[in-house]
């Protein structure tokens, strides 16, 4: 497979795109790609301060080595979430992460959950009793929670999290089955800031899951690979997968599935039944039948064509 | 021979095939792995010699 910009032997493809890349020409393209959709979602400029989310893993690595390398002014904020699962998965990611940063030059702040409120996540959990054993709903409010409240604290305008298509497309997937109104409603590349809280964006909303593996190979990128031990057979890995089998057979399928979810969002008509005047609504001339463009409606122009043919 | 390791499991396939043909042949999600051979990442028309040694890196994460 040749590269499509140089002609040069590809490694990446990317079938949604019809496109093959050689390692510099993809390296090149991603964060491209990154700073249209930044622009694209008016998601920051160069003159605000950016806090990004950083867990260890591909994703928020990635997305942090793309804003540096694009020149804005992107901090790390690492949470430590006391998650050992056997692999000492905090630990390992806060490693990963804090390496990342100093071989980069970038700042980077590290909260510690347990040190700050005296419990770690999946303590916190069992005090809860929410979430069936598993610690993730306690993680996603504290997550959440935190990195508002050091965004505000610190005087950053933005909050940038790594989540890719495939994070959306699961997410998108899950409230369909729902029919999640309100949530629904709510996803999208860009969460404007209320009450204080800082603006909420997604700079890699447009890349699969893929792509983002392929860029931190490519960049040498050194992050956590374990799935952290709670993440395992959840709802969320099981979208996707089913995504990934619908993919596989038509390419495209998750980018139409996201992308046309947020141009129907944008132009307001998801759910907005037209009325008969909008539509206008005209009689064919021929059967009488309601058609929307004057003259001949489209089964009378196909026997009307038929029958010239004979 | 070829062999392709996806995390812990190992897949053995014929040399000469296609790599598209070796993921479909082990049951693989092509989608779902970014395939590498000596570190380099290699696309799905890439033909397997004997001897080569396939890492795939799965790339669904979950969280
Ligand atoms: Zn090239």
């Amino acid at each position: 497979m040749k590269c499509k910009k140089c002609g040069g032997k590809a490694s990446v493809n990317m079938r949604q795109h019809n496109m093959a890349l050689c390692k510099d020409d993809f390296l090149a393209w991603v964060p491209e790609q990154t700073e249209r959709f930044i622009k694209k979602y008016r998601m920051f400029t160069h003159e605000e301060k950016i806090l990004v989310a950083v867990s260890g893993g591909k994703d928020s690595l990635s997305l942090w080595d793309i804003l540096a390398r694009l020149g804005y002014q992107a901090d790390g904020l690492y949470l430590g979430l006391g998650i050992d699962g056997g692999i000492d998965y905090s630990h390992e990611s806060q490693r990963l992460t804090e390496k990342f940063a100093q071989d980069h030059n970038l700042k980077l702040h590290v909260v510690d959950v347990e040190k700050e409120y005296g419990h770690s996540i999946p303590v916190l959990a069992n005090i809860s009793h929410r979430g069936r054993g598993k610690p993730c709903a306690v993680c996603g409010l504290a997550k959440r929670h935190e990195m508002n409240r050091i965004a505000r604290d610190l005087g950053y305008d933005v909050l940038a999290t790594g989540h890719n298509l495939d994070d959306e497309a699961a997410v998108l997937f899950g409230n369909t089955l729902q029919w999640s109104s309100e949530y629904l409603i709510r996803q999208g590349p860009v969460l404007p800031s209320s009450d204080g809280l800082a603006r909420k964006v997604k700079p890699l909303c447009r890349f699969y899951e893929r792509e983002m593996t392929a860029y931190a190979l490519a960049r040498g990128i050194e992050y956590i690979y374990e799935e952290c031990p709670f993440a395992e057979g959840s709802k969320q890995i099981f979208y996707k997968e089913a995504l990934n089998q619908l993919e596989n057979v038509r390419p495209g399928t998750k980018m139409t599935f996201y992308v046309k979810f947020l141009d129907a969002k944008l132009k307001g008509d998801l759910f907005q039944e037209k009325t008969i005047e909008q539509v206008n609504l005209h009689a064919c001339p021929e059967c009488g039948q309601a058609t929307s463009a004057p003259g001949l409606c489209s089964f009378c122009r196909l026997i009307e064509k038929a029958r010239a043919e004979v | 021979m070829v062999k392709l390791i996806l995390r812990n499991q190992e897949f053995e396939v014929k040399a000469g095939m296609a790599l598209l043909d070796a993921l479909k042949k082990s049951n693989i999600v092509p989608e779902a792995v970014i395939a590498t051979r000596n570190g380099e990442m290699i696309t799905e028309d890439e033909i397997l010699k004997d001897g080569d040694v396939i890492k795939l890196v799965a790339v669904i994460s979950g969280g």
